[in-house]
């Protein structure tokens, strides 16, 4: 990768285009960051010139969902964190387990990896036929992955690995049926999820939710734009609901930090 | 080699290894002066499960304080940041970090390259980058847009490297400021900015 193919002028210009000619905000992800996928799509793609690039992206419609699924990091797994997937299933998931229904949200869902291993433990605490998980991304074509929940059978190694270090006490191979490369998850799991779009930068809450799960999303925002979303999620949290973030994101700098209470050594907070 | 880059005060030392370069830092650190005036970074690649271990043993071998980096957390001088386990690290232009845990790059995250390449761009001429131990091509990369950004490149002597294959990728494709052997890194650090 040519680091310097395009340059700190040329990516505002870019962004700008996309929010006029598109309506999709990045001007507020870290730069460092969405500057390094742009580069990466310009070399992939084989762009010779940034005038090129630019045309295509603004003009293209079909070349622009491409630049959307590109430029959003969607790198995810199943039962990543098993520490974490532990406390949900010994902390968290039993306290909502108390209500007669349970609400979940996990914004910036990707392919739809953490919706399916939250369905499979909360399908073993016998909580699954009460719970609805909305899972949301701002991006069409991973929401039409996430919805067939088929994962590549290569990965089922270390997810069965993670699930088992999680406390998960099944054999994970039970969940799934192989086919050819793929693993198609057991459809009692995604009978409770319902996909949508939603864009954590324009839009705004859609419910009230006991449990919102945001993992690996907020380290792509500037420190602005993730006290927007904590808003956001503030206002989508029912008193005494669990917020839940990625192993390194953290509530700390929030104004509002102080009326939520972490969860043990997990990132988790619950709203008090 | 060229006596003028060499004034250039040095602004942020990296510093990235891989199989081979744990025995290297464990020889480094205790060396090194309290009272580094620019921050050191570690990309250093390691299993995700090993999460605080190379931390920990570093901080027991330095007064320098030690910590993994934290999204959105300042470099400091005299200050020693850990890039995280199976995250990649970059450098914003306002010298704050960011994660991100996009595709591997070299089959790693965190990788040398995705690092050494934003950090050259934000402190150019000031950057220090040194190349340690490995048995993959990760690193290379990154030591070019050092280059290409005037900054100062370092290679571990591959001979007296555990696993010389990344050093002598380096070497053989980028030109180095110096070649070091690794008892020799401490002082070189130390006096960077005398």
């Amino acid at each position: 990768m040519i680091s310097d193919a395009i340059n700190n002028e040329q990516v505002e210009i870019l962004l700008n285009d996309v929010l006029e000619t598109h309506g999709y905000d990045f001007l507020a992800y870290s730069h460092a960051s969405i500057k390094r996928r742009i580069i990466r799509l310009y070399g992939l793609d084989n762009f010779v010139s940034f005038a090129e690039f630019r045309y295509t992206v603004k003009t293209d419609k079909q070349y622009f969902k491409r630049f959307l699924e590109e430029i959003t990091v969607n790198v995810t797994e199943m039962f990543r964190d098993p520490s974490f997937y532990k406390s949900l299933r010994n902390d968290v998931l039993p306290v909502l387990g108390t209500y007669p229904f349970i609400r979940i949200w996990v914004a910036g869902c990707s392919t739809g990896e953490e919706a399916y291993s939250l369905a499979i433990v909360l399908k073993e605490l016998n909580l699954l036929n009460k719970s609805l998980i909305y899972a949301t991304d701002i991006n069409p074509s991973v929401l039409e992955k996430a919805k067939r929940g088929m994962f590549p059978l290569n990965y089922l190694k270390q997810y069965s690995e993670n699930y088992l270090q999680s406390g998960g006490v099944k054999d994970f191979s039970t969940y799934y049926t192989a086919n050819y490369s793929l693993a198609k998850f057991d459809e009692s799991l995604n009978s409770k999820m319902i996909f949508s779009t939603h864009n954590l930068v324009s839009d705004h809450s859609f419910n009230e939710f006991q449990l919102i799960l945001c993992r690996n999303v907020l380290i792509y925002f500037d420190k602005e734009l993730q006290h927007k979303v904590f808003n956001l999620f503030d206002g989508s949290i029912e008193k005494l609901g669990y917020l839940a973030l990625g192993s390194k994101e953290s509530l700390e700098f929030w104004p509002k930090a102080k009326e939520y209470k972490r969860v043990k050594m997990e990132k988790i907070w619950r709203k008090l | 080699m060229a006596e003028t880059i060499d004034d250039t005060p040095c602004a942020a030392l990296f510093i990235g290894g891989s199989a081979g370069s744990l025995d290297v830092l464990l020889e480094i650190f205790p060396a090194l002066r309290n009272d580094i005036p620019f921050p050191i970074v570690l990309v250093v690649h390691r299993k995700a499960s090993n999460e605080s271990l190379l931390t920990d043993l570093l901080k027991s071998r330095t007064k320098l304080a030690v910590s993994e980096a934290n999204e959105k957390e300042f470099l400091s001088p005299g200050k020693v940041f850990i890039a995280p386990a199976d995250y990649h690290m970059l450098i914003e232009q306002d010298q704050s970090i960011s994660l991100d845990y996009s595709e591997k790059v070299n089959y790693s995250r965190p990788s040398i390259d995705v690092t050494f390449q934003s950090a050259a761009e934000v402190f150019k001429e000031k950057l220090v980058c040194i190349l340690l131990s490995g048995s993959n091509a990760d690193g290379v990369e990154g030591l070019k847009s050092v280059n290409n950004f005037k900054g100062r490149v370092v290679i571990q002597n591959p001979y007296t490297a555990i696993m010389p294959y990344m050093p002598q990728q380096a070497v053989l494709n980028v030109e180095p400021h110096v070649v070091l052997d690794s008892h020799d890194m401490a002082d070189y650090i130390n006096n960077l900015n005398d």
